[in-house]
């Protein structure tokens, strides 16, 4: 009743699809580019892969790694002291989940720019304990990611009865980390997927917190490279953007199928 | 009432010594700004099935809980088998336990989830299979061991609990309104089934419920509860005839309230007509006196009443009449209706006992 | 947890609830179940306490000190200079200009999906490209559109070649303040999407049928029902749209090679020491300035969300 006429519909998805694809579109055609010739061939995109780690763009692919490192150590991060921590709470201390719900999701009120101000002392400090490698700027994106995991993994929580669980387990014998393990996790483990695969996301895209901390990662390696050579950065970028596309659908779709799956509903 | 009375079976499983001995003493619980338990004493006798009934907010489920070791208990102390387990944890106390939402794990076959219990018990896994093959057949549901909970109905699900709190034999068996989500008809099937499994184990078994029709129809013995203490105590037939308070004789079953006079030891005048009294030790004076609507009855003479409504109930009926005093009194009776509303008909108190309380 | 000092006592098989009482006394029973609980919560307290409470009030203090570390207000006079507040002025005008826009690009897309099924393919491609856009864009929306509008961007040289158009015959507005416009349109397009469609999900259906049966027209519900109910959502979609485009940095920092046109990259400036002003710790007062403007954009926007929540219950 309240749907729009699909002319309206698809007109005005039209349109805005069309226009946002331009940029996709024009990424493409630019690295598509044969140079002062004209024309278009793969050249560039050949020149970027056949490089491999020794080629001209040796130093995007070490920051390519350094990001994946740091999306690995992130989600452990968000992993050992997120999960833990909303699990307990829902479980002992629900008067508690407001506040922790608030705290999640300060990070959005404190922008990554206003954080690094004073990031900075604190990492001359995690500096001297853990060395300047670039893995230890996690511990920043972990705060950063906390909005998107913290509501990825309570939407699963609050589906599932954990008090109940874990008391029927209790009651069968359980200790907290068999309950914990054997019963909890594999029940979170759509709300866990989704905010690892978030999390992974975020941090491929980051570029605040790396840049003016003076480390190194793939979007700052771009943002270098893209001063002297802009194809590689678009390459990059483009790819970039499609693969977080991707696994955006992945976490998307793997949520979908599961509501499909028929109840064959036996009667008592 | 009660679907059993002590059979020979259970007199075996007694012998047998598979039921433990289950002792409340003093129990307090405090919960911050309400005290849940204010001193409850219960004993439960090997393999007896006591039901825990009240309204909400009376304690039931507290002491249950404080029971299965969810709760801890402000002070006094719960002993199985004459040991104290009050410092014991939950997943230490040898109890199975049922809950009233849905708590199977979703995660896992129905067949692992019986398993549950015998795994965190180390037994090895074939004999866990064959246990709990045996569990889910024992409430009808072995070939379902490979669905999943979703798959199942509400009824089905409850019997899986069942089996999983079951299969580990434990010393006491826990039911939380297991069967208050359930439809009506499941509802009756399910608790039979667990009547009738609890007395071939012979588990002492505690069963919480809100529903008084309920508890009256499958335990040995009923204990009424309201704020925090046990009102009383006993068998399904003692409790429905003789209520020793008006909160007894209101909540267990249906009752009429009215006025009367206690004027001589051992009777009440009660709108004019003289009832023998449950407790012959009533004070003097005014009181209010219950009726059992099945101990009213029409008479061609008597107390008049003009008939307000009538309710058809299947296998029997029920009439609401107001007396001249305006009281309203309700009557059980065989199904034929014996007249319209607006009629005017008369009253005879049969005989029966009256639980009769000082009038405030 | 205390549970396994007891389960090295009394092993589950056999339980020997005598032998446990002898060796723990009443006054131990309560403490065994609340004091480890809380522990529990330290490790998460302490990592928030560090990272994100710590550099917090960091930023926020230090533009309270001067150079020498010893308290002063000069750094918060500083933010009266009119360089500083051109500068607020751009970044709020740019947030309110993009945000506008991109909630009423964005609500007109919601609208265009509803009906639309949840889980089949459409839906999950605009959530998805939305989420990239929207999140994870920064640095690599702003080569989509030098590769787009640059000077040598497909559309530049579309529009000089076949049209006879050139967009930078003024200069080249790309690499500075309203060449921020359409990138940060592009992103807040698909926030606008990803907030604003579940509010248009809570629209019950109830109320269409209702509208129906009273005698209403499509028009009359929107007007009178639909509009009225998601004004309190919409707002505050916009509110977290200004949000987010004030709050950016990557996008602006990945264009923009010099000048600090926006708040954002006079931190920035401020952070690596260029000469702004010449003050120490101003990047802390720029901080608060922002935390300011921040906080109060997303009280306002809580405040508008639990109105709207309440409605739609």
């Amino acid at each position: 009743m309240i749907e729009p006429r699909p002319l309206t519909r698809w007109l005005i998805l039209g349109v805005v699809g069309l226009v946002f694809l331009v940029p996709i579109v024009a990424m493409g055609e630019f690295t598509l580019r044969r140079g002062l010739e004209g024309g278009y061939d793969f050249s560039r995109w050949i020149a970027v892969f056949s490089g491999g780690l020794t080629g001209e763009y040796k130093g995007v692919l070490t920051a390519l790694g350094n990001s994946v490192v740091l999306a690995v150590v992130t989600v452990a991060v968000m992993l050992v002291i997120l999960v833990p921590t909303m699990v307990l709470v829902q479980l002992r201390f629900p008067y508690l989940r407001r506040a922790m719900e608030f705290v999640c999701l300060l990070p959005i009120t404190i922008p990554a720019i206003v954080l690094v101000v004073g990031l900075a002392p604190v990492y001359s400090v995690v500096a001297k304990m853990f060395g300047s490698g670039v893995w230890t700027l996690s511990f920043a994106y972990g705060i950063i990611v906390l909005p998107f995991a913290y509501r990825a993994i309570q939407a699963n929580l609050q589906a599932i009865d954990i008090v109940t669980l874990s008391e029927a387990a209790r009651s069968l014998g359980a200790g907290w980390t068999t309950v914990l393990v054997q019963v909890l996790l594999p029940n979170l483990r759509r709300g866990i997927l989704s905010a690892s695969f978030i999390s992974v996301a975020v941090v491929l895209g980051e570029y605040t917190i790396a840049a003016l901390l003076n480390r190194v990662n793939l979007q700052t390696a771009l943002v270098i490279v893209s001063k002297s050579d802009p194809f590689v950065a678009v390459i990059f970028a483009l790819l970039a953007l499609v693969f977080a596309f991707l696994l955006l659908l992945a976490i998307g779709r793997v949520g979908a199928p599961r509501r499909k799956r028929s109840l064959t509903g036996a009667s008592s | 009432m009660s679907l059993t009375t002590r059979s020979a079976a259970q007199t075996d499983a007694k012998t047998r010594g598979a039921g433990a001995t289950v002792e409340f003493r003093s129990v307090v619980k405090e919960f911050p700004g309400h005290r849940a338990l204010d001193g409850v004493d219960l004993t439960l006798q090997p393999g007896e099935f006591v039901a825990l009934l009240g309204p909400s907010g009376c304690g039931k489920t507290t002491a249950l809980r404080v029971l299965a070791g969810l709760e801890d208990a402000t002070s006094g102390s719960i002993t199985i088998d004459g040991a104290d387990v009050s410092g014991l944890p939950a997943n230490r106390r040898d109890i199975g336990m049922v809950f009233q939402s849905y708590s199977l794990f979703p995660h896992l076959t129905v067949l692992s989830n019986v398993e549950f219990g015998l795994r965190m018990r180390k037994v090895p896994k074939d004999e866990r299979r064959t246990r709990a093959l045996a569990a889910l057949d024992m409430v009808g549901l072995g070939v379902h061991a490979e669905r999943y909970a979703h798959q199942l109905s509400g009824g089905q699900q409850q019997r899986v609990a069942l089996a999983r709190a079951l299969v580990t034999e434990p010393r006491v068996l826990l039911l939380d309104e297991p069967l208050s989500a359930l439809d009506a008809r499941v509802r009756v099937q399910l608790r039979d089934e667990i009547r009738r499994i609890q007395i071939d184990l012979g588990i002492t078994t505690l069963f919480v419920t809100h529903d008084q029709e309920e508890a009256l129809a499958v335990a040995d013995r009923v204990a009424v509860m309201r704020a925090g203490t046990i009102e009383q105590i006993g068998a399904p037939e003692e409790l429905y005839t003789r209520a020793r308070t008006s909160f007894v004789a209101e909540f267990v079953g249906l009752s009429n309230r009215l006025d009367g006079v206690v004027d001589e030891s051992g009777t009440v005048m009660v709108e004019g007509v003289r009832l023998p009294l449950i407790d012959a030790t009533t004070p003097l004076g005014p009181v209010s006196a219950y009726v059992r609507p099945e101990d009213v009855v029409f008479a061609a003479e008597g107390i008049p009443a003009e008939v307000v409504s009538s309710s058809f109930l299947g296998s029997f009926r029920r009439t609401t009449v107001r007396l001249s005093s305006g009281a309203l009194v309700r009557i059980q009776h065989g199904a034929t209706a014996p007249a319209a509303v607006g009629d005017s008909v008369f009253l005879a108190l049969t005989g029966a006992a009256v639980a009769v309380q000082q009038r405030a | 947890m205390a549970d396994t000092l007891v389960s090295v006592v009394a092993p589950l098989e056999g339980v020997e609830p005598a032998a446990v009482q002898a060796r723990r006394p009443e006054s131990s029973r309560r403490a065994a179940f609340t004091v480890p609980s809380f522990l529990g919560l330290v490790p998460f307290a302490a990592y928030i306490l560090l990272f994100l409470g710590l550099p917090t009030a960091i930023a926020l203090f230090t533009g309270f000190l001067d150079g020498s570390g010893s308290f002063s207000l000069t750094n918060i006079e500083a933010l009266a200079d009119p360089v500083v507040l051109n500068t607020f002025g751009n970044s709020i005008g740019l947030s309110a200009l993009t945000a506008v826009v991109g909630s009423v690009v964005g609500a007109a897309c919601c609208y265009a999906l509803i009906g639309t099924n949840p889980t089949g393919l459409l839906r999950s491609v605009v959530d998805s490209a939305s989420g990239v856009l929207a999140q994870f864009g920064g640095v690599m929306l702003a080569f989509a559109f030098v590769a787009t509008i640059g000077i040598q961007g497909m559309v530049t040289v579309y529009l000089r070649d076949s049209l006879g158009i050139d967009i930078f015959a003024d200069g080249v507005w790309l690499y500075e303040l309203p060449g921020l416009v359409l990138p940060y349109i592009y992103f807040q397009v698909p926030l606008m999407i990803i907030t604003f469609l579940p509010a248009l999900e809570g629209l019950k259906p109830q109320w269409a049928e209702a509208n129906a049966s009273l005698g209403g027209s499509r028009a009359t519900y929107w007007w009178r029902i639909g509009i009225p109910v998601l004004t309190p959502s919409f707002l505050g979609c916009l509110l977290l749209l200004f949000a987010n485009a004030f709050s950016s940095f990557a996008t602006a920092a990945a264009l923009t090679s010099q000048g600090s046109q926006i708040v954002p990259l006079q931190i920035r400036a401020a952070l690596t020491s260029e000469t702004v002003l010449g003050r120490e710790n101003l990047a802390g007062a720029l901080a608060l300035g922002m935390i300011v403007v921040m906080v109060i954009v997303m009280t306002l926007y809580s405040l508008l969300m639990k109105r709207s929540a309440k409605w739609q219950r």
